[in-house]
């Protein structure tokens, strides 16, 4: 499962790349976590509020750090 | 700010908890904030100084003005994390994008308050607005309005200065936000964006479905704020409330009168020179602003010396260099420090 983790590299993009890798540990799923700092690939996914979460090209999440229930959802 | 919370199971028993819950806290600060005195006295007493010394009334001073502050500070970031719940950057944008003009300025600087945003997030806002057919220049009116009139620095004002000069602040904040924004939005500037804004299409921006979320979800996300926002600024309150103290013992009252006691016409421009470069924020600069009125500093003078502080920082700036042009930059801090000069000469023209 490819996750893509949206956010200019502040300290809440940050810790939602750690917290979906974690969980993916815990629950035994490969994942490749994959960190866009690029700005014109963030708005390019029409993103407005950083961190974003994008699986399978659709955005999933915006503006907060997930919580542990939520990317266990996504990692069904 | 959305789907932070998951709402799948609704448990009845911990939504009673928050709704009793809330206002008891509340309640309990409240008389707590009551209490202040005789308790900041009371511990005062236990350090072995004479309380009339000059060391006993600086401590003094920090230990009431501490825990007023971030009591203070904790019941207005709370109310406002539960109201910005109502103001995704998503909902801004589409009751931004439906305005005519006149109007879009004023409400894009009142939803510049209430709309959650941090400085990491201000490209791709910036972007999501201009990209969904937003002016340039109302644009600005809520990215001024965003830092300069946000509730830490209201809170503070409050808290230390007294409720005047905060609702001065806040009148004066609010207007600089929509007429500069109004003023950049006449000057036509969509030239002076960098090269691959320009080249964005209009497209269709992605679309999150709106949650429903319950009272109880939005008095978590502000609760979330306070651990957020408390949690970063209390040192800088600590610093800035030491400084202040420091302000109020050994700087002697004629040399503030001199330097910015609305005397000479040049201690405005000097206060915005000093404060836009400065590097802080509001809980750092607002009990030194208190400090300094205290001396005798003009209010002019002190206001834009605040102002340029909270609303121009040179880290946003080099943030918004991926957007703007430097040139852009340029003219964006030249209008919003006239702004803030104006503010400042009347004042002190005024009192």
């Amino acid at each position: 499962m490819e996750i893509k983790v949206l956010g200019p590299g502040c300290a809440k993009c940050k810790a939602t790349v750690d917290l979906i890798t974690r969980v993916a540990g815990e629950a035994g799923k490969e994942v490749t976590v994959d960190k866009i700092e690029d700005m014109r690939q963030i708005v390019g996914f029409g993103v407005m509020s950083t961190p974003g979460v994008v699986i399978g090209g659709k955005v999933v999440h915006v503006g907060t750090v997930p919580t542990h229930d939520q990317v266990l959802g996504w990692l069904g | 700010m959305s789907a932070d919370i998951t709402t799948t199971q609704p448990a009845q028993r911990s939504d009673w908890l928050w709704y009793l819950g809330v206002p008891g806290v509340g309640v309990v600060l409240y008389l707590l904030y009551g209490q202040l005195i005789p308790i900041s006295e009371w511990v005062t007493a236990l350090f072995p100084v004479e309380r009339n010394s000059h060391t006993g009334e600086a401590i003094a001073f920090f230990i009431y003005d501490v825990p007023k502050v971030l009591l203070l500070l904790t019941g207005i970031v709370f109310v406002t994390g539960v109201l910005r719940s109502w103001f995704s950057p998503e909902r801004t944008r589409a009751i931004l994008a439906g305005r005519n003009q006149i109007w879009g300025y004023p409400l894009a600087a009142l939803l510049g308050v209430l709309t959650p945003f941090c400085s990491c997030s201000s490209v791709p806002l910036f972007i999501g607005f201009v990209s969904a057919g937003i002016p340039l220049g109302v644009t600005f009116s809520f990215l001024i309005a965003g830092p300069m009139v946000g509730p830490v620095g209201l809170g503070l004002l409050y808290g230390l200065v007294g409720w005047e000069i905060a609702t001065i602040y806040l009148v004066f904040g609010f207007t600089i936000a929509t007429v500069a924004g109004a003023v950049l939005g006449r000057m036509k500037l969509e030239r002076y964006l960098q090269d691959w804004v320009q080249e964005l299409n209009a497209g269709p921006v992605g679309d999150l479905p709106e949650e429903q979320l319950t009272l109880v979800d939005r008095l978590k996300m502000g609760l979330e704020q306070v651990r957020e926002i408390v949690g970063k600024v209390w040192i800088w309150v600590l610093v800035g409330i030491g400084i202040g103290a420091a302000i109020h013992g050994y700087v002697p009252e004629a040399v503030m009168l001199r330097i910015m006691g609305g005397e000479a016409w040049w201690s405005v421009p000097a206060a915005v020179v000093v404060g836009v470069p400065m590097y802080t924020n509001a809980a750092g600069v607002i009990p030194i602003v208190e400090a300094l009125l205290g001396k005798g500093a003009a209010l002019g003078t002190t206001l834009a010396f605040m102002m340029s502080v909270i609303a121009l920082s040179l880290p946003e700036m080099i943030i918004l260099k991926q957007v703007l042009t430097l040139r852009l930059i340029a003219i964006f801090v030249a209008v919003v420090s006239s702004g803030i000069l104006a503010t400042g000469f009347l004042f002190n023209a005024l009192l």
